[in-house]
């Protein structure tokens, strides 16, 4: 790879919102219901039927634009975008064009250091049904996801790496959560993403040609597309070949991009206002009072955190990245003398035992706390507080009776230690040698040893403290 | 009695309240009446005898205990193809809709719930045309005389009316299809403000200047049927939250010192000297109850016939993109993929006009030339909005022709569409600007064929409109 390129890339997201009801019906939203149950006339286009905006659609689109620093316009107007698949059973699909609900915000991402990436626009719009492409040939629709609401946020090309990438998704994702505008359930299908990238020689004043992969639904697709992509455009410029601005299918399987459609085949849309609905018009006051529902951001929790319990800026954006770890923080953190001792045991050994797309972490606040106590105090040592830890994951209660129960407080006192540590380096007398002839590892083997042998409740500063004051007899 | 077929719906009204005529001897006459002359007129693409004799028993019923669902309860009428109604076939005279039953009514019909429907009645393919011949199923034919059309696009609704063939209607209006059918035929047809009555239900031909109204035997029919339908509908964006009135409360009132204006572009170039004598002479008929009639001009009236077909045909393109053959109606046979689907099935589907709009309004819409046509349009939109305004602003009403001839013969136009789009340039500037308007007969050319007068007025002034149509309508009878 030649090092003197650098991406360019937007992204265009598109949330499903968490309203009860369709965007233009009172036809539910629930996720996973069998085909063609959850849809009516308006959602599928019946003649003579006519769509009503969900005012709640408006309100959440005006949450996740408050939330994202954006401008809400006080007049935007509904557009039809017109074109045809068996998935969208008018033939257009609602959706906004030249005046969208929100614009000119910005979100703040932390990879390697604070960066602000612009949103352009979010618009609300409605998304289209589901094609079920039979084994025989045939193919089936289902028309459930019809009419549920969706958000699109057009990103600035503020983006430079795949892992900025992750950083303003999992950034937008966690605010969305946070403000209850979308559940960010990626494998649902709630949070999709099309990117926009393009190379250029690093310095460069100009972008080079784009290329768009649409439909980008797991972090995991989202940064092997970017990472072929870029490499793919780089090499062609490379051999003296030019980029095609054209939408590209990423293929799951083969883990390359492939042509869809060029520019010149592009579908002319031919947006015009749609005649059914009226435009959307919002006083300050409607504005402000949206506002007044928006709760404590992932930001300004972070810089709480860095500011009252000290957290490493990398740690806390981990913490607040999803609304129920972080309030789970918040409670137990209260409790506890020692905040940063508790983010690790969260940060290490819950992150570690929750699984994919799981927040909810089943230990009582109370008993984080007082768990985060015992070992800022010395009474158990970090091995006993990560066992303590998955054992009240499995079933909860109050670790220091836990630790009381096993026998499992830390040894400090050196008149129990020294022996162990003796009888141990009288065992290893070649350890001990290569020791003294200069490999100063050896000296860890002989401290894991008398750990071992203190049932791994020793205290494993006065353990080295001992073993080096042994190796230098 | 006079004869059941030849009396208003307020009439038979009367008479049912008086226990002088039961709801089902009402719709018995008719479809004898519709049996009769259907051969001849052709109205009706869908008749319902039996719905609308249970619905005539049931209004029976309630009126025997003192129940009457509506104004309208038990009368006989009958629905233009485009208004959805449930369980009974709905095909807005197009092949592409032949066996669509909708699931679901239009909000006007559970509005006219207690009527007795009649049946369904024919038009131009999705209300594409002027002069009913445009539907695939069938010709209608002027009651007045037999070998000419009668009007369009909700023909079949005039004709039914006017042969005694229904005690009313409803039609759809987009660019005159109420107005001009009603002039053809000689009965009355209203056309109410943008967002009085409801559009849900009705199949949209373009969303922004359809509006469902009345066709009648008068103008008092006209107000009857109003009040059943108008009201704001939560499931229409576009329908206006407002309360009304009796739309008829007017009739009767003198029309003294009230203002009518003769924009003189409505009476140059085109305009067959008969029509314009008749018209002339309901304005002085007018002026003789009191009227002042002031001459005035509306400059934008030469645009709004380019205007209103760029911007119909451009909602209709998109409007009629659901026919698709994919989810119902008609679909071809014969495919390879789902683009020879689409492509046969509209291609078979559609009828030729529909087709040419389709592709008018497609065209308008694209890339490249959005700016140069639909834009445009609505730049004039605005315009004659703005020459509405202003006249309205001095005047009660505007005086108008409905249409530049009387009934043409069937076969005349319908090859020369630009002719056929040009007879649509008095009644599309209402659509244009959403006003009410309502056209009644004011006289006969040399031939004997009725000649409709227009009248306009500002938004929401049905009452005051149809005020001033009943003191023509009386003096023209005389």
């Amino acid at each position: 790879m030649k090092p003197n390129y650098e991406m360019v890339i937007g992204l265009e997201v598109h949330a499903e919102l968490k309203t009860e009801t369709k965007i233009f019906c009172s036809c539910s939203t629930a996720f996973g219901a069998a085909p063609n149950t959850q849809c009516c006339p308006v959602c599928m286009g019946m003649p003579g039927t006519l769509p009503v905006l969900n005012e709640k659609v408006v309100e959440y689109a005006v949450k996740a634009g408050l939330a994202t620093h954006c401008r809400i316009a006080p007049f935007s107007k509904e557009d039809r975008k017109n074109y045809f698949y068996p998935d969208l059973p008018k033939a257009y699909q609602i959706s906004q064009y030249d005046l969208p609900l929100c614009s000119q915000g910005y979100l703040e991402i932390e990879c390697g250091g604070k960066k602000r990436i612009g949103i352009t626009r979010i618009h609300i719009e409605e998304d289209a049904g589901k094609l079920v492409h039979q084994p025989d040939g045939g193919t089936l629709c289902d028309y459930n996801r019809c009419g549920v609401p969706l958000i699109e946020i057009v990103s600035e090309p503020d983006l430079r790496s795949a892992d900025e990438v992750d950083a303003y998704l999992k950034k937008l994702r966690s605010i969305l959560v946070y403000t209850g505008v979308s559940d960010g359930k990626m494998q649902e299908g709630s949070l999709r993403c099309d990117v926009n990238l393009s190379v250029r020689k690093k310095g460069a004043a100009e972008f080079g040609t784009r290329t768009e992969m649409k439909n980008l639904n797991s972090f995991q697709f989202i940064g092997k597309a970017i990472a072929y992509e870029f490499r793919r455009q780089v090499e062609a410029l490379e051999a003296g070949e030019s980029i095609v601005q054209e939408t590209r299918r990423f293929d799951e399987k083969t883990g390359k991009t492939y042509s869809m459609r060029s520019k010149e085949d592009a579908d002319d849309y031919r947006y015009f206002p749609d005649p059914d609905l009226v435009p959307i018009e919002l006083s300050e006051e409607y504005v402000e009072q949206v506002k007044k529902t928006i709760p404590r951001l992932p930001d300004e929790r972070k810089a709480a955190y860095m500011e009252q319990y000290g957290l490493k800026a990398a740690d806390a954006e981990n913490l607040v990245s999803e609304r129920e770890i972080a309030d789970a923080f918040e409670a137990a953190a209260k409790q506890t003398k020692d905040a940063r001792t508790l983010a690790h045991l969260i940060l290490s050994e819950g992150f570690r035992l929750l699984g994919a797309g799981e927040t909810q972490i089943p230990i009582a606040p109370e008993h984080l706390a007082k768990l985060a106590d015992l070992l800022a105090e010395g009474r158990i040592n970090n091995a006993t507080g990560k066992k303590l830890f998955a054992q009240l994951w499995e079933r909860d209660g109050d670790p220091a009776a836990l630790a009381e129960e096993q026998n499992l407080w830390q040894i400090s006192d050196e008149s129990v230690l020294r022996p162990l540590a003796e009888s141990v380096l009288a065992r290893n007398p070649k350890t001990v040698e290569s020791y003294r002839s200069g490999k100063v590892q050896a000296m860890q083997a002989l401290i894991g040893q008398t750990m071992g042998a203190a049932g791994g409740q020793g205290n494993p500063a006065v353990i080295r403290r001992i073993v080096e004051e042994l190796l230098k007899q | 009695m006079k004869e059941i077929c030849k009396m208003t719906a307020t009439a038979l009204k009367a008479a049912m309240e008086a226990g002088e005529l039961s709801s089902r001897e009402a719709t018995e006459a008719y479809l004898t009446a519709i049996e009769e002359r259907e051969k001849d007129i052709r109205a009706y693409l869908t008749i319902t005898p039996k719905t609308a004799l249970a619905q005539a028993d049931a209004a029976d019923k309630r009126r025997g205990r003192g129940e009457a669902l509506s104004p309208l309860d038990g009368i006989p009428g009958a629905i233009k193809d485009n208004i959805c109604t449930k369980n009974v076939r709905t095909t807005c005279a197009s092949r592409m809709l032949e066996n669509f039953v909708p699931p679901y009514d239009a909000t006007v019909m559970g509005k006219l719930s207690g009527i007795a429907m009649l049946g369904k009645l024919n038009m131009d393919e999705f209300a594409m045309g002027s002069s009913t011949e445009n539907s695939f199923y069938q010709i209608t034919h002027n009651p007045r005389d037999l070998s000419r059309v009668p009007g369009g696009s909700s023909g079949g609704s005039a004709a039914a009316v006017a042969a005694g063939e229904a005690a009313f209607a409803l039609g759809s209006d987009t660019g005159g299809s109420i107005r001009q059918p009603a002039a053809f035929c000689g009965v009355v047809g209203l056309k109410p403000t943008y967002g009085v009555v409801s559009r849900f239900g009705l199949i949209a031909f373009a969303s922004s200047l359809d509006q469902i109204g009345t066709l009648t035997r008068d103008v008092r029919d006209g107000a009857l049927l109003l009040n059943a339908i108008a009201g704001h509908d939560p499931k229409d964006a576009t329908s206006v939250k407002r309360e009304y009135s009796d739309f008829g409360a007017q009739i009767g009132r003198e029309i003294r010192g009230m203002r009518v204006a003769l924009p003189k572009e409505y009476f140059g170039e085109g305009l067959h000297p008969e029509v314009k004598e008749a018209v002339l002479a309901a304005a002085k008929k007018l002026e003789g109850q009191g009227a002042e009639i002031v001459e005035t001009s509306m400059p934008s009236l030469e645009h709004a016939l380019a205007a209103y077909y760029v911007i119909s045909c451009a909602e209709a393109s998109s409007n009629l993109a659901r026919f698709d053959g994919v989810k119902y109606g008609f679909r071809a046979e014969g495919y390879e993929n789902i683009n020879e689907l689409y492509d046969k099935s509209r291609s078979e589907g559609f009828g030729r006009e529909v087709k040419r709009r389709i592709l008018l309004g497609s065209f308008v819409l694209s890339a490249g030339y959005y700016d140069a046509y639909y834009k445009k349009a609505m730049q004039v939109r605005t315009l004659v909005k703005r020459d509405f305004d202003r006249i309205l602003s001095e005047n009660d009403l505007i005086l108008s022709p409905v249409a530049p001839t009387a009934a043409y013969k069937i076969g005349e136009k319908i090859d020369d569409p630009l002719t056929m789009y040009m007879g649509d340039a008095y009644t599309v500037p209402v659509n244009i600007a959403g006003l009410p308007a309502v056209s009644l007969p004011c006289g006969t050319d040399g031939a004997g064929l009725p000649v409709g007068a227009q009248l306009i007025g500002k938004p929401f002034s049905e009452a005051e409109i149809l005020r001033a149509a009943y003191v023509l309508e009386k003096e023209a009878a005389i």
